[in-house]
């Protein structure tokens, strides 16, 4: 970490060598990092003689199961918009009643733990819990999102609404409304913009973890993936992946259309 | 445009259009919700009774089994290992994409694109598609858990710095360019003192990111904690899977607030 310059030429030169010893102390852990995680020139030498064969098993890319894979991706898409609007759904009371300026600390503060209890496990480790709770299939990846997108929009959400301007809110009080009607006139038109941002996002980030929590039985494209990856089908891997990466592109593309249409 | 107009246009709120894509918007949302909603294929008996079943799961978890605090702790250090030498490695592959990627200083389309080509790539591939496709190669271990979540990352980290170098002013490296500097000298005090805070500030965010990731890998066998959470979970002991937990939430817990105060030292 380099310290920063404080004002005055006294400590020209200090800051210079505490980069420097900075650098030096990364190095030395870089090299301790890597001898502890097992890097080693024998097994890069290995494991590109390792790539190469991969490599060669999955080109070209197997698309004769893809009635199996549009299945899966289908389920897919039907688990990231379900959960989206669900989260979504859920986190909107959530992160009001987490925004400090609008509600007392003795709510927002338990609210906020809870927010930041859904944001620390990754959703891959929420769905295992879902799957083993509820059972195999689409719901339990279902379940695993909504807890996600609670957790990813309702933090967000709080905070876009911390940083609104109060004199709407105070113009739109004056004029004799009530809370609800200061929330509707006041704040929504303040936070909706950054609102569809987070929520193009979060569905985003919802397809894409709805590809992948099949691989511990949370439904959806997953699935497919981890069979043919343990059958060394990598041909059919290989597919699977450049339909999930289009698919996810072409999300990207969407979702950034409609950020700019609420712009 | 004067002045007038633009408070005549500010009057109107939207455009026609505007209006036409919003309600666009609405009515492609809805459709998807109500298609999706219609077709899922969940079974209803087991949504009524999720609610018993989640009680009964932490029924199980409770209390703790403390002997699996040794196991937890060796992979939690693994798992930090690998965050942080991910992030590490992740950085020096993506700081020269990132700098072919940014406009201002490299100005060639065809290497901008390729630049972007890498960053899509990168992101576009789930950490643990990386993680499987790394283990098919190296063999199960933290090696492949660790160049998982270094190209993982590459995307992320690399865009955001790319985006950092467009915005940097170009004054002094105009400054610089007239003194005669070489392209490396421009780099390194035209364009390194204004990107420095983002960068460190990009670096801490995606370690904070990748310690999370990371805590999943062992799943498909790449190493750290989530190997112990395999383990667990396999054998059904839930009282040492609820240990597993508690230590990734605390971990996550004070890897956030030490960013937090870093990143409000730095910048």
């Amino acid at each position: 970490m380099t310290p920063q310059d404080k004002s005055g030429g006294r400590v020209a030169f200090a800051p210079n060598w505490g980069a420097r010893i900075g650098w030096l102390l990364l190095a030395l852990y870089v090299v301790y990092a890597g001898s502890q995680l097992g890097f080693s020139p024998e097994r890069f030498s290995t494991g590109i003689e390792h790539g190469h064969r991969f490599l060669v098993r999955m080109f070209p890319p197997n698309f004769s199961r893809w009635e199996l894979i549009a299945g899966g991706i289908l389920e897919s898409l039907q688990i990231a918009v379900i959960a989206t609007f669900f989260g979504i759904l859920l986190a909107l009371p959530i992160g009001l009643l987490a925004a400090r300026n609008l509600v007392p600390g003795w709510i927002s503060w338990p609210t906020r733990g809870f927010i930041a209890l859904c944001r620390s496990f990754h959703p891959i480790i929420v769905a295992i819990l879902f799957v083993k709770a509820i059972g195999f299939g689409a719901l339990a990846g279902v379940m695993a999102l909504i807890v996600a997108s609670i957790g990813f929009i309702s933090k967000l959400f709080a905070e876009a609404i911390e940083e609104i301007s109060l004199k709407q809110v105070e113009a739109v009080r004056a004029t004799g409304a009530g809370f609800i009607s200061t929330l509707i006139m006041g704040v929504q038109p303040q936070v909706l913009p950054r609102f569809i941002g987070f929520a193009t996002y979060q569905l985003d980030s919802n397809l894409r973890n709805s590809t992948m929590v099949g691989i511990v039985g949370g439904g959806g494209i997953g699935a497919a993936l981890f069979t043919a990856y343990q059958r060394f089908d990598f041909d059919v891997v290989l597919a699977i992946l450049i339909i999930i990466v289009s698919l996810i592109m072409i999300a990207e593309i969407v979702s950034g259309w409609a950020r700019r249409v609420f712009q | 445009m004067t002045v007038a107009d633009v408070l005549h246009r500010d009057w109107q709120r939207f455009t026609p259009l505007q209006r036409l894509s919003r309600f666009a918007f609405y009515l492609f949302a809805v459709a998807a919700l109500v298609a999706s909603l219609r077709t899922i294929d969940v079974i209803p008996e087991f949504l009524y009774d999720a609610p018993d079943q989640m009680v009964d799961l932490v029924g199980r978890m409770w209390p703790p089994d403390l002997s699996y605090v040794g196991p937890t702790l060796k992979g939690l250090i693994e798992t930090l290992h690998i965050a942080t030498l991910g992030t590490i490695i992740a950085i020096v592959m993506a700081v020269p994409v990132g700098l072919l990627a940014a406009r201002n200083v490299t100005p060639n389309l065809t290497l901008n694109l390729f630049a972007k080509f890498v960053f899509v790539t990168s992101r576009s591939i789930n950490s643990l598609v990386w993680a499987l496709l790394f283990v098919a190669v190296f063999g199960p271990g933290p090696l492949a858990g660790t160049l998982a979540i270094a190209f993982r990352s590459i995307g992320f980290t690399g865009k955001l710095f790319a985006e950092a170098l467009e915005e940097s002013s170009k004054g002094s490296i105009e400054a610089l360019a007239a003194n005669g500097a070489s392209r490396l000298a421009t780099l390194l005090w035209g364009y390194w003192p204004q990107v420095r805070p983002a960068f460190w500030s990009i670096a801490l965010f995606r370690w904070d990111i990748n310690i999370r990731e990371s805590a999943v890998l062992g799943i498909v066998g790449a190493g750290g904690v989530g190997v112990a959470l395999d383990t667990a979970m396999n054998l059904l002991y839930w009282d040492q899977v609820a240990v597993v937990l508690i230590a990734i939430f605390v971990v996550v817990i004070l890897a956030e607030i030490l960013v937090t105060v870093v990143r409000a030292r730095l910048l």
